[in-house]
């Protein structure tokens, strides 16, 4: 136990620096296994001949800052029109199942809604529109990368605002606000100048993870994002799916350019946030009580209603659309209703659904294990995870995995590796921990720990005392992490793909598969299994600790 | 001598600084009541003798139970019961449950355990109470039952953290009572932190001061 972290530490490490090297080597024309054998500097020069690669640059750093950007504004109007209130606990409890929709799901539900067909359009069609055929415009994949950028406001708005609202007991935030009231400031200004500073210093790495993982998302942008040319991070996916291995080269080359728009890009945002938190300042001491703060206000709260919507509106149409038969534009339901999408492909579901049970349920146990290893041995031995190690938990979340899985599968090759599901197993890892560990750091440290010195005073031994009573009143959220790690197993497409060198299969992979060829029916089926998975999960979780616990009051209440 | 609990220049310190001490003998059946201002490190003081002091602190002195230095064991070897102002009985498990924690391996087999926690909870006025739910019972009944938990572990000192002052004046007396009862009966030597005088009085011991070091 004492090695706990030492391990995890290597397991969430070791492959973002090994795929780093593997990614920089042929960037710079070291490539042995095809015969680069000499450093070059001609991977980077064919980059930059790319005609695309400074629009993928450009739409890289435009979608990543303005989604980051507008998702940090919504989350901070939501929280200052309504934390403390009740109607905020309706607006987190309709936030944060969003969470556990995988992105693709959410894209494609975002998709079937604001196409020129979607149910959108058809809402309004004919009688507003005048449409009676869906209309030519380019909504979808648009080249500035507008759909796919709303589409991830929609899953980082429910991410940070539950970072938030974990961060917000140790802001203390109901006594400024009272003394901010107090001194005449009306709710939302008093709320954002006394309040929000203190909440973003906490919220600063998952703020930066949003960023970091909108410039390089994969998924999201080949369903929504623009195609001539597409997104630097989709790019680098082509060429790494190239038969023709000298693809390599290039694919290495992006992936740096990739990190370094990113790093680049956390620095500018680090510099901006000393601008606007001096202008914060200055904005504070002017003495402003608010004019705007009821308009403020319910704009908070239609913005976090409008998040909620697009998604579940999503949903529900990509479950129309499974069961749909013959739709015509501009009905708003099917013409006619049927189960045959569902019956032609449900036999086909299965094996990957099963390959993605089995992945995320090994690498959700992995990190699980290592988190309570890891928890344990700070508890017994004292050990600190401190700011360091927040940020290295944070560094799988923060370079992007466009920059380093590439890399990793170099690697493989080179070592000759059979790349199969034990691979991707541990690829998952790497990014199901860090959220496992985030869910459960804060539930475990916050366990009353008298109860250990009971149980040892009455002669318990330390390990009889984590699995019969600590593990046991710390069921709910243990459940709760595995169920958040679950999720993000079950929604990894990068890591599946790259890893596993297309050869292995999960709902997300197959479901993303499906974006270019555009069968809605199809595509409705694989993302409703997709987020059914999740569902299920997160539903596991939340009913079994209630069973259990039935008859035990202090836990079913907890 | 060698009976009894003996805290031998027993000082606690965070960090080297030394932060709260003690030099006492307690005999068995007696108590021995430390007072002082709240954040003088009482509790602390306590967590040393149970042995569950936070990683920063480290002792001085040596604490001695019947003649066994037990400085240097662990929580759970140390036979220390104790008691703090919250009951801590573990939520997940029925009261029975809870009593059934405290015993110690032996005795084997479900009858003859069942049957020294269903005497345990005789013995408190609680018969009967085995499969309740431990978060459904009135405050004077959890103290009852944390007191039997820790007395079935068959515990060779007893320490008390502030262990009544939740209760309100005439549960506290009785509980109060009771507790100094069985611990004179089983010939405990109790140490006690309160700062409320009436609990020193009732327990008819020896009072330490305790103020801030250095």
């Amino acid at each position: 136990m004492r090695l706990a972290p030492a391990l995890t530490l290597l397991l969430l490490i070791g492959p973002v620096l090994a795929g780093l090297i593997g990614t920089i080597a042929p960037a710079l024309g070291y490539f042995p296994a095809i015969g680069g054998t000499t450093l070059s500097l001609d991977a980077l020069r064919a980059l930059f001949d790319w005609p695309g690669v400074f629009a993928a640059a450009r739409l890289s750093v435009s979608t990543g800052v303005v989604a980051t950007l507008l998702s940090l504004l919504i989350t901070a109007l939501i929280l200052a029109g309504w934390s403390g209130t009740r109607a905020f606990r309706w607006i987190e409890r309709a936030l944060s199942p969003l969470l556990s929709v995988p992105h693709a799901a959410a894209a494609f539900g975002i998709a079937f809604l604001i196409a020129p067909s979607g149910w959108i359009a058809r809402a309004f069609s004919p009688w507003l529109t005048g449409w009676t055929r869906p209309p030519d415009l380019l909504i979808l994949q648009d080249p500035w990368g507008i759909a796919m950028t709303l589409a991830l406001i929609t899953k980082e708005v429910p991410f940070l605002l539950l970072m938030s609202i974990a961060a917000l007991p140790q802001a203390q935030p109901r006594r400024s606000l009272t003394i901010a009231q107090s001194l005449g400031y009306s709710r939302v200004t008093g709320w954002l100048k006394a309040v929000f500073p203190r909440i973003y210093a906490q919220i600063r790495l998952p703020v930066y993870a949003v960023l970091a993982y909108s410039m390089s998302v994969v998924d999201v942008a080949i369903i929504l994002g623009p195609n001539t040319p597409p997104t630097l991070a989709v790019q680098i996916v082509r060429w790494m799916g190239d038969p023709d291995l000298t693809m390599r080269y290039i694919a290495g080359a992006g992936a740096m350019l990739q990190l370094c728009l990113v790093i680049a890009t956390l620095l500018m945002w680090r510099g901006a946030e000393s601008v606007v938190a001096k202008l914060g300042c200055h904005w504070a001491e002017r003495g402003g009580r608010g004019k705007w703060d009821a308009i403020l206000k319910w704009f908070a709260l239609l913005l976090a209603v409008t998040t909620v919507a697009a998604v579940l509106l999503g949903l529900a149409g990509l479950a129309v659309w499974s069961v749909a038969g013959f739709w015509s534009f501009p009905n708003t339901l099917p013409d006619t209703l049927s189960l045959r999408t569902w019956m032609r492909h449900g036999a086909s579901l299965w094996d990957p659904t099963f390959e993605t049970l089995l992945i995320a349920g090994a690498s959700t146990l992995i990190a699980l294990a290592l988190t309570l290893a890891c928890l344990e041995a700070e508890f017994r031995f004292g050990f600190k995870k401190g700011r360091g190690g927040m940020w290295l938990l944070y560094l799988p979340l923060l370079i992007p995995q466009i920059a380093f899985l590439p890399g990793l599968q170099t690697l493989a090759l080179m070592a000759g590796a059979d790349m199969g599901r034990g691979v991707v197993i541990f690829g998952h890892v790497v990014f199901v921990l860090p959220y496992v560990m985030l869910s459960l750091s804060d539930p475990y440290e916050s366990w009353d720990r008298r109860h250990a010195t009971v149980a040892a005073a009455l002669g318990a031994r330390a390990n009889r005392i984590f699995w019969t009573v600590r593990m046991p009143m710390l069921l709910a959220p243990v459940l709760t992490a595995a169920a958040v790690g679950f999720a993000v197993s079950v929604g990894q497409y990068l890591p599946t793909l790259l890893i596993g060198a297309g050869r292995v299969q999960t709902l997300t992979t197959e479901a993303v598969a499906l974006a270019s060829g555009g069968d809605r029916r199809i595509i409705g089926v694989y993302a409703l299994a997709q987020t059914g998975v999740v569902f299920l999960s997160f539903a596991a979780a939340i009913a079994l600790p209630r069973i259990v616990w039935l008859n035990r009051r202090a836990l079913r209440e907890a | 001598m060698t009976t009894g609990l003996h805290l031998q220049n027993l000082c606690v310190l965070q960090g080297g600084a030394p932060l709260v001490a003690l030099d006492a003998h307690i005999a068995p059946g007696e108590v021995l009541t430390v007072m002082g201002p709240s954040g003088v490190g009482k509790s602390t003081l306590l967590a040393a003798i149970t042995g569950t002091l936070p990683h920063g602190f480290t002792i001085e002195g040596r604490i001695v139970l019947n003649g066994i230095d037990v400085t240097d064991l662990r929580p759970e070897q140390r036979h220390i019961g104790i008691l703090f102002q919250e009951e801590l009985l573990f939520p997940h498990l029925s009261v029975g449950g809870n009593l059934a924690f405290g015993l110690p391996p032996t005795p084997r087999g479900r009858t003859a355990r069942r049957a020294k926690v269903d005497a345990a909870l005789k013995e408190v006025d609680l018969p009967g109470f085995a499969q309740r739910d431990p978060a459904t019972l009135s405050g004077g009944q959890k103290a009852r039952v944390a007191l039997m938990r820790m007395l079935l572990s068959d515990p060779k000192a007893l320490l008390l953290d502030e262990a009544f002052s939740r209760l309100d004046t005439a549960l506290r007396a009785q509980v109060r009572q009771l507790v100094f009862d069985r611990a004179k009966a089983r010939a405990l030597p109790v140490l006690m932190v309160t700062h409320d005088a009436e609990d020193a009085k009732a327990a008819g011991g020896n009072i330490v001061e305790i103020t801030a070091q250095g």
